[in-house]
């Protein structure tokens, strides 16, 4: 890995030494490294939350199971979803963010690289403090949307509904500093040549989840902040004794929490489309129309929140509304299918694992999609809610859509971070044992919904048909487990002995293949001129209306690489972050804490503003 | 030296492809969020409005003259904030030293005004947090507005301390001009949320 | 910058079609198995209606099913035809770079859309017919959601039952919701969709059940501890047995000549049972079920137990030993108290 201190104009070479490595990563703000930290951590949760969902799967195996009791089964059901969500799925969307944004429109960092290493301590502390919960046994158990009044102190008097809430307000605020860092990234950083439309489409799609971010994680702010006050401080908002109306949670809920959906797809979308082109070796069918589609999922998608409380008596007309905008919003997701489509069509696809996850992303994202169209009818939707045919559809989207996409991501991106190839049959073999087991897991769960399993039942009676494919399931997932193994395999096995990759093993079209493997700390040496969304195929192979492929530039000069001008290093993100900690943990513990933290920082904050502001007389840096 | 500034004259790394400021654009960026995130609080206030069941109404407790001259307060020193940044960029880095405190004077007022109001409901018309959904939405949404106006002071002293140390000038506009972009937001926020809770019958 | 050769050694550059045949007939094996298990006529199947609120959705969901089953097949079908005919060949040159075609991109959005206003109509139709006001003549039954268990109110015939809602045939039945504690949800499977009891609200479901039978129900919304044991039976008669129901339900408590009975009778009186359960001319109060008729009901506890002198005299002893979080406190009542009280409660038929 290049350590940025080798790169610095003027520094010394070092030898590293262990501590000097920790503290390295500690304190960097490259957002390569950055990436490489949120990957890691989301992929820890990801696997603790699989164990949340293997262990649930053991309870539903059978009728009248006593593995676990039903304290510790809602809280599984608790954790997993929030774990998945918050610190699996969207940190890991992150993690490419990170990586690959800059690297994408040729920039050398994001706009903000010390602001970007603050969020992912903000991150990492608030997945620490979700978790602290289990060492103080009060583990959430209100479920992953902790609906009101249940969530109130008078229903959930432990401290496991605050571990929750202040939880997801610390990892809140870290989605919406990176979400300010890479709209600015991507607004004002795009190398020269490089128009909004010339942009990547995985660019295109972060570039619209970091909206849906910065506009719909107020919402829940709100929401949360609603919740806290009413259990630590006696407001009455979700009180229905005092008028309060439980409902405003699930609206307030549902308005970031409908966005929030798209948050967690259209990155996954964005890979999709950056890998069907390059195995297929076409561009993407349709760019615009799937540039414009993504927009309007976005934008729409602000107008649906309710189809998420069709049961609850809002009564006819509002019901109508939201069924009416929902299978609006079909529209553009289903045109997205067919231009993936199209792209595939008179291809010619090489099979690799990448593509696999893409082409398994296409084929279950479809079949969530279908089940989603069920949903998305009032009437229908009345018997299918709150069953195992929405744990189904949403496990469609989610697992098939976005996990199947992110890591198509990662073996597609993965030699371009490592600079190793991943070994093609082990990713062959996990590809085909998590598309069975994700199947088998949960293809019969719409059956069991429909036959009338609710979810978020800790057990059942095994007189209503349901105990067959809930073993069937159980089975499913426990192979989807083994599919991880062969991935961690995979990992382990080329971190050793793997393949060097070079600088562009797929043959590529974009601008991150232009560069080694894995890139100097600088990504480029000299900043692209871009005439094309695949300026790199252009360069390479030209489109037949130019001619012949462009010449190669000159060589770059090592002058070139002296005058580059990289961020330093800086200790205030993890400091700051260590501090708003402590500060937001003091309302568990006491105001003294939070006070202290406050000031605390207060002060790092602005430390933090003025480390690169002039002392005084002197001059600028 | 002369190098080291002519790069940065070439390439300074807060002007984007765009030609704006990264901090610009970022602090437009979060005020958009800010947007949201009020939005919220006021939607619940109107949500909740005329739906307390006990506790006294806005009508017993609301001392329209005072919240009057406090919001004037913020609106005049939006007018100073914009005047301190005048100043700056024309160099005069003490005359925008002074704009800036009268700013965050007229800000801490507010504040002030907006404390005393709080102990008046509290102590005279028996309405806390927990009295009512008029208390809470009320005390919540304008409690919220409060505390990021005291940021604001807060920062806007900061401003003020590096300009006295000398460590303010004109090449620091953009600091100012992003610090005036968000006293501004918590201006016109004010104006809307003193028609939903103090105009609107 | 084409592939670096030495990559390209080590994997096969097509597809191995004999596994993937071979994985496809495993699939196909696996689907037509689980043809055979999928068993459409359980007791909580919402697929096989019995009241026009159900039939009304049913119908519906059938349409939205066809139209997915087509779609399903044509993408997946295309995507797999798409694999496989322009599958990589040794040698072949970098295929046409088309970038679009606009005439499709409208043709298929337009039949996308079209496919949806397909669905959305009789949807539309459906969710103003179904939330219709009740007719005057309609049976009214008010439910009260609590944790862990349900309640139902018949105010025309002033009963108040739990756990066992008892309906006529053919008759409109308007279901007026609530709870005095948290979000719950009344769903009978077999009769139709769900509506979530929300609290100091009142929703309404209306329905016409068709047929007598038993449908078992269950709550749908997460409610805390034992959600999942929140259940109860719907039993719908025809209509001169749903009579005889409500009569012997308004009769008063049966006096019961069994020695053990009526120990258990005055040690009811004497106890905190009072402070809860409400038994017709003994005690009045709602936080747990009404007690008169008791015996009339086959399951107790939120229809999670049957309603055995063994199973009855356990609860009675522990109940949150039997149903985790349960709000029914122990008393300390044991052994011969605990045997009277279920034999007092067995004898309330």
């Amino acid at each position: 890995m290049a350590t940025p201190a080798a790169f610095m104009p003027g520094a010394k070479a070092e030898v590293p030494t262990f501590w000097g490595v920790i503290a390295s990563w500690l304190i960097t703000v490259d957002h390569k490294r950055i990436g490489i930290l949120y990957g890691s951590s989301a992929f820890i949760f990801f696997l603790i939350a699989g164990i949340e969902g293997l262990i649930m799967r053991l309870q539903l195996a059978r009728p009248d199971n006593n593995i676990v009791s039903a304290q510790t089964f809602n809280e599984l059901f608790t954790m997993h979803g929030t774990t998945m969500i918050f610190l699996a799925i969207m940190p890991m969307s992150a993690a490419f963010f990170n990586y690959m944004i800059p690297l994408l429109i040729g920039a050398r960092d994001v706009a903000f690289p010390r602001l970007n290493a603050l969020s992912y301590w903000i991150f990492l502390s608030g997945g620490l403090l979700l978790h602290a919960s289990f060492l103080f046994n009060a583990v959430p158990d209100g479920g992953w949307f902790g609906y009101a009044n249940l969530t109130s102190s008078q229903f959930s008097p432990s401290h496991s509904i605050d571990f929750w809430m202040l939880g997801l307000q610390i990892l809140g605020i870290s989605s919406m500093l990176a979400g300010f860092n890479f709209l600015v990234t991507i607004i004002n950083m795009r190398a020269p040549g490089m128009t909004l439309m010339r942009m990547p489409v995985f660019v295109w799609m972060s570039f619209v989840t970091q909206f849906l971010i910065v506009l719909a994680f107020p919402a829940i702010t709100v929401a949360l902040i609603l919740l806290m006050f009413d259990r630590f401080f006696g407001t009455l908002f979700y009180a229905p004794a005092a008028g309060g109306d439980p409902l405003l949670w699930q609206h307030l809920f549902w308005i970031f929490g409908h966005p929030e959906v798209y948050i967690l797809i259209l990155p996954a979308m964005g890979i999709v489309s950056e890998v069907l082109p390059t195995f297929a070796r076409k561009p993407l069918f349709g760019a615009p129309v799937v540039i414009y589609s993504g927009i309007m999922i976005g934008f729409f998608g602000f107008g649906v929140w309710s189809h998420h409380m069709f049961s609850v008596g809002m009564g006819p007309v509002a019901d109508a509304a939201f069924s009416i905008a929902t299978m609006l919003i079909a529209v553009p997701t289903g045109v997205k299918i067919f231009n993936w489509l199209g792209t595939l069509w008179g291809g010619s696809i090489r099979f690799r694992t990448p593509l696999y996850f893409s082409l398994g992303f296409i084929a279950m994202f479809t079949m969530g999609g279908l089940s989603g169209i069920m949903h998305a009818s009032p009437p229908v939707d009345l018997q299918q809610t709150d069953t195992y045919f929405v744990v189904a559809h949403f496990h469609y989207v989610l697992f098939g859509g976005s996990v199947f996409g992110l890591f198509s991501g990662a073996y597609y991106w993965w030699p371009k971070i490592t600079g190793k190839m991943l070994d093609e049959r082990l990713g062959t073999v996990h590809f085909w044992l998590m598309m069975i087991g994700f199947n088998v897991t949960f293809f019969p769960q719409h059956y069991l919904g429909l036959i009338g399993m609710p979810r978020r039942i800790y057990t059942y009676a095994g007189d209503l048909g349901w105990t067959f494919w809930n073993l069937v399931s159980t089975i499913g997932a426990f192979t989807v487990a083994l599919s991880f193994l062969v991935f961690i395999g995979n990992v382990i096995k080329t971190a050793r002995s793997g393949q060097v990759a070079g600088p562009d093993p797929w043959d590529g079209r974009t601008l991150e293949w232009s560069i080694p493997s894995p890139p100097p700390v600088y990504n480029f040496a000299r900043v692209p001129e871009v005439r094309d969304r695949d300026d790199l195929w252009l360069q390479k192979y030209g489109d037949g209306h130019e001619g012949a492929p462009r010449p190669k530039p000159a060589p770059v000069t090592a002058a070139e690489i002296a005058a580059i001008y990289m961020p330093p290093t800086s200790f205030w993100p993890i400091l700051l972050a260590i501090a708003m900690a402590v500060m937001i943990s003091g309302l568990l513990i006491s105001m003294y804490q939070v006070i202290v933290g406050g000031l605390v920082t207060l002060l790092f904050m602005y430390k933090f503003a003025v480390e690169y502001h002039r002392p005084a007389g002197g001059n600028r840096h | 030296m002369a190098d080291h500034a002519a790069t940065h004259a070439v390439h300074d790394p807060n002007i984007g492809t765009t030609g704006l400021d990264h901090r610009k654009m970022g602090m437009w960026a979060f005020l958009g969020s800010d947007c949201m995130f009020f939005g919220s609080l006021i939607g619940t206030y109107l949500a909740y409005k005329g739906k307390s069941i006990s506790g006294p109404s806005p009508r017993d407790v609301f001392d329209i003259p005072l919240t009057s001259y406090s919001a004037a307060l913020l609106l005049a020193s939006s007018l100073t904030m914009v005047l301190a940044l005048a100043a700056l960029q024309d160099d005069r880095v003490k005359v925008a030293a002074r704009w800036l405190l009268a700013t965050a004077a007229m800000g801490l007022h507010f504040v002030l005004n907006q404390v005393y109001e709080f102990w008046t409901f509290v102590h005279h018309h028996d309405l806390t947090l927990s009295t009512s959904l008029f208390g809470s939405s009320f005390f919540v949404l304008t409690g919220f507005h409060g505390a990021h106006v005291t940021g604001g002071v807060v920062w806007l002293l900061l401003l003020v301390g590096l300009a006295w140390g000398g460590r303010l000038d004109k090449r620091d506009h953009t600091k100012v001009e992003i610090a005036g972009l968000y006293w501004h937001f918590v201006d016109i926020v004010w104006i809307a949320i003193f028609t939903v809770i103090y105009l609107i019958p | 910058m084409t592939e670096q050769p030495s990559t390209a050694a080590r994997f096969p550059k097509r597809l191995d079609w004999p596994l993937v045949g071979l994985l496809a007939a495993l699939l196909l094996l696996t689907g037509a198995c689980s043809w055979v298990g999928w068993n459409w006529d359980t007791p909580m199947t919402t697929v096989n209606p019995k009241s026009d609120f159900g039939r009304t959705t049913h119908a519906i969901f059938m349409l939205i099913s066809w139209w997915a089953l087509g779609i399903f097949i044509a993408v997946e079908g295309a995507l797999i035809y798409a694999c496989w005919r322009f599958r990589e060949r040794p040698g072949a040159p970098i295929p046409k770079q088309v970038h679009g075609h606009t005439a499709l991109e409208i043709s298929w959005t337009i039949a996308f859309a079209v496919i949806l206003l397909i669905i959305a109509i009789p949807t539309i139709r459906a969710i103003f017919k179904t939330q219709e006001a009740p007719a005057a003549t309609a049976l009214r039954v008010d439910v009260y959601g609590k944790q862990w268990w349900w309640e139902f109110e018949y105010p025309q015939h002033k009963i108040t039952t739990a756990n066992e809602l008892h309906l006529p045939a053919g008759q409109t039945v308007a279901f007026f919701l609530n709870t005095p504690d948290v979000i719950h949800s009344f769903w009978i499977p077999q009769l139709g969709g769900k509506r979530d009891v929300v609290p100091h609200r009142v929703n309404l479901i209306t329905l016409t059940p068709e047929a007598p039978g038993e449908y078992p129900g269950q709550c749908a919304e997460y409610c805390g501890m034992s959600h999942a044991n929140m259940r109860f039976r719907v039993i719908v008669h025809e209509p001169a047995e749903f009579e005889k129901w409500v009569k012997a339900q308004q009769a008063p408590p049966v006096e019961s000549a069994d020695v053990l009975a009526q120990q258990g009778k005055t040690l009811f009186a004497q106890s905190r049972c009072v402070g809860c359960h409400s038994i017709t001319g003994i005690s009045a109060s709602r936080i747990g079920p009404d007690l008169t008729h008791f015996a009339s009901r086959k399951t107790f506890a939120g229809s999670l137990m049957t309603s055995t002198p063994d199973n009855l005299t356990k609860w009675i002893e522990n109940p949150e030993h039997m149903k985790p979080g349960a709000l029914m406190p122990t008393l300390g009542l044991k052994g011969e108290q605990s045997k009277a009280l279920a034999a007092y409660l067995l004898s309330l038929k």
